[in-house]
């Protein structure tokens, strides 16, 4: 069997935090990542959604090593790369980018496109072969951007551009792996497409891997191979793409899935809904037992005293519930 | 009968440095009460400044308005457009209300949210403080936020997203409006919170029996929630209709790529999207002729070239939606793929 490009195993980030009001002052933490494990093959997308604050981005993040895990090994190409120190990591680092939510805040505005993309050989010190400067507006081209425009500024690009460009810079190391956070979420729908066709694109040519984190369910089926859902910084579900959306085993995927509008009135008003109640509790405390019990449907005494653990319930399917779902079919 | 709200030739533009911006470009439609209009297109498209015009919202002095937006109310008829300011300021919250894309800029962080709501229901209603809190406690109730006595007394901050978005739904509903206009209600919210939050927007148009006109980029959302579409683009209405025409015969090639560039979680076969090439155009010099021309796979089928030189007019198509598209019928039918 071939061997992942990422492999993480009980990862935990938790962040200290100050607790309490004006007068009770304490220090607590947030489990933002309470203990995740996930593979990426090569070629392979893994879709991670949950809702806001679930700890998606984080993982994200932990995982480039551009947080230090508290917990937990990560893995790059078969290489434990936990414990490396910045320094050694720097080499490591054109194997493995990041293509962020917002592509306004990500760009410096005092750099042109020509400086924001050719920074990233200069890092490492590398001169493409053929020449920076034409190595950049093959990029451009790749990415769909005019390479006369090289000398253009991020404020003279529209959202989709810009995002471009983000593309064009972590893919310019020809890396292993993307974690790609939110790539589209800012983008009109209308430019959505575009984006998601690019990365589709750009993977078939390279082999790249991508952790395509996200909150929309519908553009996450469409790009991922296999889907891991989080709630509250646990993994409740991880499951093959096809199987998670048609076969959905735990009660909080099977409501996230039922939430999502589809744009077909005649299917939108068939359709059932689980209407889940409530707001996410807050990770500085989050309920005993199951993570999920203070809003799952199917809540039961064992529920509120029971971590579930995360257990494969067929092939190539986890989830963590005391009570799943049955298998259709 | 008229419908409740009867919007006519409304254009808004501002002039700016830079020029002038054709915000919002001869918009026409009606709502009635009971009914809900999705609005959708993509980001500036007109959206806000259209309704923002609806409720009085934009500065008489530095913008430019014309057109009308007529309210029948019991009284009679008031144009909101050409009504004296303090009127229209009278009108709001009361028979027209908004609830805004941004559910934090609307709160005042220093006032509680009781204190907020009170004073919402005290300009329309004799009653004291007290009385005020009262109803701001039932309104909580109504809008489903959990023990309301303890959290009227609280601040916006210390309410979740989906919590704050509910309260901005009392506030709008406190004085029984009969249009609200509801801009990105739930575009902030994760998916299990909308879905409490559209539900709760249906249930409460049902009890005070409203008009509703929901802003919204979600074509799954609108699918859910809507009676009639207006589909904008640049400033225009290219596309309006009921809504089962809308998603099964668009007519209109903007429509017809918004349909076709969406992934949908209910299918699986992983076809490639088809994406809308290009972006829409800057407001301030649109192109002559089809504002969506530049980023239109069709506009070449047309004769003389006239996607290019002539605008087209929001005409009636067959199957009685409006449209603003030189293609004919048959064309259309082509460009949906034979439906
Ligand atoms: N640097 C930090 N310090 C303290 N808490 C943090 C930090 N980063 C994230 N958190 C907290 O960790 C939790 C997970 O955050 P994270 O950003 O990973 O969520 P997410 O799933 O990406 O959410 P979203 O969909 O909103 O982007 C949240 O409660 C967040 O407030
Ligand atoms: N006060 C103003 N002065 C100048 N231009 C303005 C003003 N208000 C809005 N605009 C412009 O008018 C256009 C339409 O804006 P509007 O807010 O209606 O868009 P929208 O359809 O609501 O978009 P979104 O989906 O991003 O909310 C935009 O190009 C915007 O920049
Ligand atoms: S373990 Fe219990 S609370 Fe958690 S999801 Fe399953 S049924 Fe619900
Ligand atoms: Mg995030
Ligand atoms: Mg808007």
């Amino acid at each position: 069997m071939t061997q992942p490009v990422l492999k993480i195993t009980g990862l935990k980030k938790h962040f200290p935090v100050s607790t309490g009001g004006v007068f009770s002052k304490g220090k607590g933490v947030v489990k933002a990542v309470d203990g995740v494990d996930l593979e990426i093959f090569p070629g392979q997308t893994i879709g991670l959604v949950g809702e806001s604050g679930c700890g998606k981005t984080t993982v994200g993040r932990t995982v480039l090593k551009l947080y230090e895990p508290t917990a937990g090994t990560i893995e790059f190409n078969g290489e434990d790369i936990t414990k490396l120190t910045p320094k050694q990591m720097k080499p490591r680092r054109a194997q493995m980018q990041m293509i962020f939510q917002d592509p306004f805040a990500s760009l410096n505005p005092r750099q042109t496109v020509g400086t924001l993309i050719g920074n990233t050989f200069d890092i490492q010190k590398i001169t493409p072969e053929g020449g920076k400067v034409e190595e950049i507006q093959r990029l451009m081209k790749r990415v769909g951007l005019n390479p006369e425009h090289i000398n253009r500024y991020p404020h003279e690009f529209s959202g989709g551009q810009r995002q471009r460009i983000g593309v064009a810079r972590a893919i310019a190391l020809k890396p292993k792996l993307i974690v790609a956070d939110e790539p589209v979420s800012a983008l009109d729908v209308s430019i959505q497409a575009q984006v998601v066709n690019l990365l589709e694109d750009l993977q078939e040519e390279f082999n790249l891997s991508y952790l395509f984190v996200a909150h929309d369910l519908s553009v996450v089926q469409h790009i991922s191979d296999r889907v891991v859902v989080m709630y509250l910084g646990k993994v409740m579900e991880d499951a093959d793409k096809k199987d998670l959306f048609l076969n959905p085993r735990h009660p909080y995927t099977k409501a996230l899935l039922s939430a999502v509008p589809v744009p077909d009135p005649k299917i939108g008003r068939a359709r059932e809904r689980i209407i889940l109640q409530g707001d996410l509790p807050s990770p500085v405390n989050p309920p005993a037992g199951c993570v999920f019990n203070t809003r799952c449907w199917k809540v039961q005494d064992k529920c509120r005293t029971e971590v579930p653990e995360l257990v494969q319930i067929q092939p190539g399917h986890k989830i963590a519930c005391h009570f799943p779902e049955p298998a259709s079919k | 009968m008229s419908a409740f709200l009867e919007v006519k030739n409304l254009t808004v533009s501002f002039p700016t440095e830079d020029g002038l911006v054709q915000a919002s470009n001869d918009i026409s439609f009606s709502v009635d009460r009971g009914e809900t209009l999705a609005v959708v297109g993509e980001s500036g498209s007109g959206k806000s400044v259209t309704s923002l015009a609806i409720m009085g919202l934009h500065n008489r002095k530095s913008t430019n308005i014309n057109g009308s937006a007529i309210l029948n109310l019991e009284s009679g008829p008031i144009d909101v457009i050409s009504a004296p300011e303090d009127q229209v300021r009278r009108l709001r919250g009361k028979a027209m209300s908004m609830i805004f894309q941004d559910p934090m800029s609307a709160l005042h962080p220093y006032y509680s949210i009781g204190d907020q709501l009170s004073e919402a229901w005290r300009l329309y209603n004799k009653g004291d403080k007290k009385a005020g809190h009262k109803r701001a406690t039932e309104m909580l109730e109504l809008v489903g936020i959990p023990d309301a006595s303890k959290r009227v007394k609280e601040f916006p901050h210390q309410f979740s997203g989906g919590m704050r978005q509910r309260v901005m739904i009392a506030m709008a509903l406190i004085n029984n409006p009969s249009l609200l206009i509801a801009d990105e209600p739930t575009t902030a919210l994760d998916v299990t919170v909308q879905s409490q939050i559209l539900q709760l927007l249906k249930d409460m148009q049902k009890e005070f029996n409203m008009a509703v006109i929901l802003i919204t980029h979600d074509l799954g959302v609108v699918a859910e929630v809507a009676d009639r579409v207006n589909v904008m683009y640049a400033g225009k209405i290219v596309e309006q209709g009921v809504a089962d025409g809308i998603y099964y015969k668009p007519d209109h090639p903007y429509t017809i790529g918004l349909l076709n560039s969406i992934p949908r979680v209910d299918q699986l076969e992983g076809k490639r999207l088809i994406a809308i090439p290009g972006q829409p155009p800057s407001l301030i010099n649109l192109p002559q002729g089809c504002s969506f021309r530049k980023r239109c796979t069709f506009a070449d089928q047309v004769a003389d070239n006239l996607c290019a030189t002539l605008a087209p007019s929001l005409d009636m198509k067959e199957n009685a939606h409006f449209s603003r598209c030189h293609l004919t019928e048959k064309q259309l039918v082509a460009a949906r793929g034979g439906k």
